[in-house]
């Protein structure tokens, strides 16, 4: 397919921009102005739209059907929050508009503030972090203003990281100037007691981890957990992840985490829009309250909404105005279609995992032989060691059968990782229909394992060369450089 | 076209998967055949400079596949005399030929006495069997 | 009780848990000690229905006053300018919208793909070699340019104007301590700044961030600044306003190392401050420096043209604690927007909507000193599409009482800047015309004073 700069021809547009008559002239100093114009594409409108709808037939989203990566948690995105997000008094309000003149926003921010601290079951939110990651270092930082309140932050170096975090947890542990601490997973799937018992002392400042973990399984010795990281005086942060799983049942508060941060485009289906934007929230005890980023969303005695910007031992901004507001109107609006059925939607999760692995468990390799949560991780050690069939070839045929794959090699610690998470906005029918692919799979993979050798056979294109890409980068269209190749 | 699998006998090795060979004050290091195998095909070397100093057990540049960058860990510490511009212009070279026009850097060593604390071949295979 | 988003039916659950070897969907979370069980409802309203759900949220959104609900001139890094209809055609698309990241690229070349168009379109605009996929916005972006910084030269020192964002630089500073990073500001003088001070400044610099056009709206010397950077080899970094592309030079051409900026402007809504993207370009020798997605170009098995995600040994789910961000999820949803937007514009339609905020501007300037007798805080300078100009007294004041007039007329400069109460900054887009103009004039000419 064409490049939209292959469809350009010098002359044509799509826009009109109207110009008032008989405005004066200003210019722009003559060591200012631009040069040469940029290489903007050129099309009438209808070519644009065709172009884009054109590009969007050769993408999946949950929309066109079954979207299991692991950790991603994607459920369905209801089309009203659409339409809400594009009232005029939400898309056309100016973030500097007066507190009087946006007491509507205030007010849901506010609402959806109360409600994140009643899932997580902690006292103050932020709402401002723009994505998980985001949320992490934003937590990070916490961590370390919390500590130098208590002039114990020069002593407290450390972040406790388990093997099978996502590598978000590690990056942002580098980004806030921490040093990472690895913490090894037992043979049940949970953090190695007696490791971390050798491994927090004095020197930590907190744990990091997602409960579910990544592989799905809820840590059964989270009592214990608290226990040694409260008696080292050292804090406890919740990537909230995987909060599908327990919305209702359990929570992180109640764990003993003093800081989470909440998946906005996961657990509380903010569209993920081919890779953002997202939202990362987060929640903290009362003692952590003080540090939070300005300003603060509040509501006064009169009922009133506000922005606090009295809040001398926050740790700043993250980022600018409140945060993504657009995400919060979607993520309030869908809250509010559920109200305490939030248990049923991590209930049916947590059934729709079960059933999948139960169903799939023979086939493949299973790593720790329990019950899953949302999530379970599947091994294709055995296709490999005995047809030469990798996670990858598995990956590539279920894109044949009309499944986006899960997620493949990850966590680290498994090999041949597949990481399956079906959520629970699916119906039974679609998931006996990926259970029947990927037992097929694994027969062809005895069978005649050049089918998934040379998967995917019916997309827009077939197996992409990385090592050339990563060689010999090619990030942007060469213009005069490179021509358009034949038949494309 | 990678290699097959070999460990030269007339090598020195570091259980971080490098290599070095000593001759007269000089040593040339690279990464084992393991290493390379592991990585993929390598798609960038970053180098030290000429001149620049490497210390034993501590990274002195970085090699990168598609799917992972790893330190290059020297087994010797010493003066970078050289380094191979045509594994900075054809990372794939460490791939096809490991231990030979796959090398990455020449050292004078500062201190011959680390060669001691270096595995054998044989030693060096107990490490790639238990990994 | 069923749920619109839920599936399942009473005989689907039967015969699933037999499947699964349990009896109940209680005996699913057995592993969990009795200890951290909730053990009761949330305590949360009711669900709500389509119908009241879409009641309840017309109700909070009309305590907003919005732009089709007051004229208003407010801009101070978000401005109103017109968004086609295309756009949302395009980001509506569920294939688009309700898409992951590209991570499996034979399900995602239409991502992909629009992730390369757009990475062109940045360094068209910017004048730069390689562009990401986007960073959250025009403030985080610029805290990522200081990491990039630090690890390119080594230095731990950013120096940055006072007359760049408050916000940007506010995030810069909450950003520092764990990049181990130390921030100087340069002060304004006259409204922009002074490039001896700069270079005096940039001395051990790992990188001086400037402003074009800059918080007040008057354009900084940019190719003087950027000389004294590189004098200091420092690395210069231009924060800048993607619609003034059109008529003011791309950074990459007068000596800037990185260009970015918030992406709003350009072809998203204003939403009470986001989502919206911001854009980050480099040139070349930063590739690997990268933070965020990078889309490349290759051939699959059959020679056919495609497109991956590259270069992801810097990104966090590989390199780790090495990362060059913990950046995962970006904005890409917006960046395409950015990328419509552009399409839509072409190189003639930005230059247009450049020179027509720039005459529109100097129009309100002449007609607030003409009719309502204010004075313009830095005459001297040449400005785009705000300036900044005295209200004679506090300017929120005079703010409360022109919007009791049904006109919102700038940002109170104040809070951010001292000895500015009195001082107003006033935004004028394409979206306005000499009739609105003529209104403010008139509304201040009443209040102000």
């Amino acid at each position: 397919m064409k490049l939209i700069y292959e469809k350009s021809q010098a002359g044509r547009r799509a826009s009109v921009i109207p110009r008032p008559e008989g405005l004066p002239v200003a210019d722009v100093p003559e060591e200012l102005r631009r040069g040469e114009p940029p290489r903007l594409p050129e099309v009438p409108e209808f070519e644009l739209v065709r172009h884009f709808t054109e590009l969007s037939t050769r993408n999946f989203g949950i929309d066109n059907g079954f979207y299991p990566l692991g950790s991603c948690t994607m459920k369905y995105n209801p089309r009203v929050n659409e339409r809400l997000v594009m009232l005029p008094g939400f898309a056309q309000l100016h973030p500097h508009q007066e507190e009087d003149g946006a007491q509507g926003a205030l007010e849901l921010e506010w609402r959806l503030q109360e409600i994140l601290a009643e899932v997580t079951g902690l006292d103050g939110v932020s709402l401002q972090p723009a994505a998980g990651s985001q949320g992490e270092l934003t937590g990070l930082m916490l961590v370390r203003a919390y500590f130098e309140d208590r002039g114990e932050s020069e002593q407290r170096r450390k972040v406790v990281i388990p093997d099978t975090a996502h590598g978000t947890n590690p990056a942002s542990v580098t980004m806030a100037g921490y040093e990472l601490t690895p913490v090894r997973t037992d043979a049940r799937g949970n953090i190695d007691v007696e490791d971390l018992r050798g491994k927090v002392d004095e020197h930590t400042a907190a744990l990091m981890v997602t409960n579910p973990s990544t592989l799905g399984l809820f840590d059964e010795n989270i009592e214990q957990i608290k226990e040694i990281f409260r008696s080292a005086g050292a804090l406890m942060y919740y990537d909230g992840a995987n909060l599908n799983a327990v919305c209702g049942i359990s929570r992180p508060g109640d764990m003993g985490f003093d800081i989470v941060h909440i998946n906005l485009h996961k657990t509380f289906s903010q569209p993920h829009g081919g890779g953002g934007p997202g939202g990362g929230p987060i929640a903290v005890r009362k003692q952590l309250e003080p540090f939070l980023p300005v300003p603060a969303v509040v509501r006064r005695d009169d009922g009133s909404f506000a922005l606090d910007y009295e809040r001398p031992k926050s740790i700043g901004k993250v980022r600018g105005f409140t945060g993504p507001f657009g995400v919060f109107v979607r993520s309030y609006a869908y809250i509010r279609t559920y109200g305490p059925q939030l248990r049923e939607m991590s209930e049916t999760a947590v059934l729709n995992a079960n059933y999948v692995l139960a169903r799939l468990k023979g086939a493949y390799d299973l790593p720790f032989d329990r019950l899953c949560m949302h999530e379970f991780v599947l091994s294709a050690r055995s296709l490999k060691r005995d047809h030469g069939a990798t996670a990858l070839d598995v990956a590539k045929r279920l894109m044949d059968y009309g499944f986006h794959p899960p997620t493949i090699y990850f966590p680290l610690i498994v090999a041949e990782a597949l990481m399956i998470e079906p959520t629970e906005t699916e119906t039974k029918e679609t998931l006996d229909a990926f259970c029947d692919a990927m037992l097929a799979i694994a027969r062809e993979a005895a069978e005649d394992v050049t089918l998934l050798k040379e998967a995917p056979h019916d997309r827009p294109v077939r197996r992409l060369d990385e090592v050339r890409a990563a060689k010999n980068p090619v990030v942007k269209y060469g213009f005069d450089t490179t021509k358009a190749p034949q038949g494309v | 076209m990678a290699a097959v699998e070999s460990y030269p006998d007339d090598l020195k090795y570091h259980e971080e998967h490098d290599w070095a060979r000593i001759e007269g004050d000089e040593a040339v290091l690279g990464v084992t055949w393991f290493a390379a195998d592991a990585l993929g095909e390598l798609v960038h070397f970053e180098p030290p400079e000429a001149g620049a100093t490497v210390t034993k057990d501590t990274s002195y540049g970085e090699v990168e596949s598609v799917k992972a960058v790893s330190d290059v860990i020297a087994p010797l510490s010493g003066e970078v005399l050289e380094v191979n511009q045509k594994v900075v212009d054809a990372p794939e070279t460490v791939n096809e030929d490991p231990y030979g026009e796959g090398w990455l850097i020449r050292i004078r060593m500062s201190d011959a006495s680390e060669a001691d604390a270096l595995l054998d071949v044989s030693a060096y295979k107990n490490v790639v069997a238990n990994q | 009780m069923t749920h619109p988003f839920l599936a399942l039916t009473e005989s689907d659950r039967e015969e699933m848990l037999r499947t699964i070897g349990v009896s109940s969907i209680e005996e699913l979370f057995r592993d969990l000690p009795a200890g951290v069980r909730l053990g009761r409802d949330l305590d949360l309203e009711p669900a709500l229905s389509e119908q009241e759900l879409s009641a309840h949220l017309a109700q909070l959104a009309a305590r907003n006053v919005d732009t089709t609900r007051e004229l208003s001139f407010l801009g101070a890094g978000i401005y109103d300018h017109y968004v086609p209809a295309v756009v949302d055609t395009v980001l509506q698309r569920g294939e688009f919208l309700t898409a992951y990241t590209p991570y499996q690229p034979e399900m995602s070349q239409g991502v992909l793909q629009s992730i390369f168009e757009y990475q062109t379109a940045i360094c068209e605009l910017t004048g730069m070699d390689v562009s990401n996929a986007s960073g959250y916005d025009g403030e985080t972006v610029a805290a990522d340019a200081c990491y990039i910084a630090k690890h390119a030269t080594g230095r731990t020192k950013i120096v940055v104007t006072e007359a760049t964002n408050p916000q940007v630089r506010q995030v810069i500073k909450t950003y520092a301590p764990g990049f181990g990073l130390e921030v100087v500001e340069v002060p304004h003088r006259q409204g922009t700044t002074d490039v001896d001070a700069l270079a005096a400044a940039a001395q051990d610099a790992a990188a001086v961030i400037f402003q074009q056009p800059n918080f007040f709206g008057c354009l900084e010397p940019a190719p003087d600044l950027a000389a004294a950077a590189n004098d200091a080899d420092a690395l210069p970094i231009a924060h800048v306003d993607p619609l003034s592309l059109g008529i003011l030079e791309a950074p990459g051409r007068y000596g800037c190392a990185i260009a970015l900026g918030e992406g709003q402007a350009a072809g998203n809504v204003m939403a009470y401050g986001g989502p919206h993207y911001g854009f980050l370009a480099a040139r070349q020798d930063f590739i690997r420096r990268m933070p965020g997605r990078i889309v490349g170009e290759t051939v699959d098995t059959e020679g056919k043209r495609g497109y991956v995600l590259t270069l992801q040994t810097r990104e966090q789910h590989i390199r780790r604690e090495k990362a060059t961000s913990n950046i995962t999820t970006n904005q890409t949803l917006l960046a395409l927007g950015g990328l419509v937007y552009l399409t839509w514009l072409g190189p003639q339609g930005l230059r247009e909507v450049g020179e027509t905020c720039l005459a529109l501007a100097e129009q309100a300037k002449r007609r607030l000193q003409e009719r309502a007798g204010l004075e313009l805080l830095f005459p001297e300078r040449p400005t785009f599409k705000e300036f900044a100009v005295r209200v004679g007294r506090n300017a929120r004041d005079v703010v409360r009482d022109a919007r009791a007039l049904g006109v919102h007329p700038g940002y109170a400069l104040g809070r951010d800047y001292e000895g500015m109460d009195d001082v107003l900054l006033v935004a004028v887009t394409e979206k306005r015309t000499p009739d609105e103009i003529d209104r403010l004039a008139d509304v201040l000419a009443e209040v102000a004073q």
